[in-house]
């Protein structure tokens, strides 16, 4: 047998490796969302379609509602990490300077966290009344 | 090495990219897969003003209630509408595909022309809905 030029193995190598230095969780999360999207998305129009042209105390009404609160709230929070991984794979595709790549990913990370804490912030003040 | 120097860059053969290749149904939905995504990526933003006017007061609320009543602001609604309901078909198909269902040329192809069909017929539907409960109670 000879000896090793190094002690790690291949597996290590393969390991970690892609543009984003990670592995496939981002992949399998990207479906486990996707899924978990089809049912959110359909309910999220549902409910704008019931509330297009009612008034304001209507909408107040509905949003706060814990049903759809929880919906509109699993919607954001789906929605937000969905997002976060597909544009960081655009990012990924298309940004290849590495100062470029890192302010982009970087943006897109801000952008999201932003985006649907406000979301959040905005359905639970609807569902507390404050 | 003459022809190495700077501003004598030879035209050199490179792999063939997108332009090479006669446009098919499949790449076109592929790339509409993605502008889809980022559309809503930014789309978003309607939603989160929504809900913080929501939040906010009568008066905030009644801003968002103008746009979305003016010319501009449907268009957008109504691309957001499609743009989420395609991405969803798109979703669906690309999940059946995962599951190496449907890649065979005919099927491929029929699922593809479905997820554009079925988009736009959705979409219709979900803002035919939308105006028909216009009438509705306040």
């Amino acid at each position: 047998m000879t000896t090793p030029q190094h002690l790690r193995t291949p597996m290590r190598r393969v390991r970690g490796l892609g543009a984003a230095h990670s592995g496939t969780a981002h992949f399998w999360h990207q479906r486990v969302t996707s899924i978990a999207g089809i049912p959110l998305t359909i309910a999220l129009l549902v409910i704008v379609v019931a509330l297009v042209g009612r008034s304001h105390a209507t909408v107040v009404q509905v949003l706060a509602s814990p049903l759809v609160a929880i919906i509109m709230l699993l919607f954001v929070i789906n929605s937000a990490y969905h997002m976060w991984i597909g544009m960081q794979e655009i990012i990924l595709d298309y940004v290849h300077d590495e100062k470029w790549k890192l302010l982009s990913l970087m943006a897109n990370t801000f952008y999201v966290i932003v985006t649907a804490l406000a979301c959040c912030y905005a359905i639970l003040k609807l569902s507390f009344g404050v | 090495m003459a022809e190495l120097e700077a501003g004598a860059a030879r035209a050199r053969p490179v792999s063939p990219h997108l332009q090479i290749y006669r446009p098919m149904l499949t790449m076109m939905m592929s790339i509409v897969h993605r502008i889809t995504g980022a559309a809503l990526y930014f789309g978003i933003l309607l939603l989160a003003w929504w809900l913080i006017a929501a939040a906010a007061g009568p008066n905030a609320y009644a801003n968002v209630e103008w746009f979305m009543g003016t010319l501009i602001g449907k268009l957008v609604l109504f691309g957001y509408t499609w743009a989420l309901l395609h991405h969803m078909l798109g979703g669906i198909r690309h999940l059946i595909w995962d599951t190496l269902h449907g890649l065979a040329p005919p099927e491929r192809e029929w699922l593809t022309l479905a997820t554009l069909i079925g988009s736009i017929t959705l979409t219709l539907v979900v803002w035919v809905i939308g105006y028909l409960s216009l009438g509705g109670p306040r």
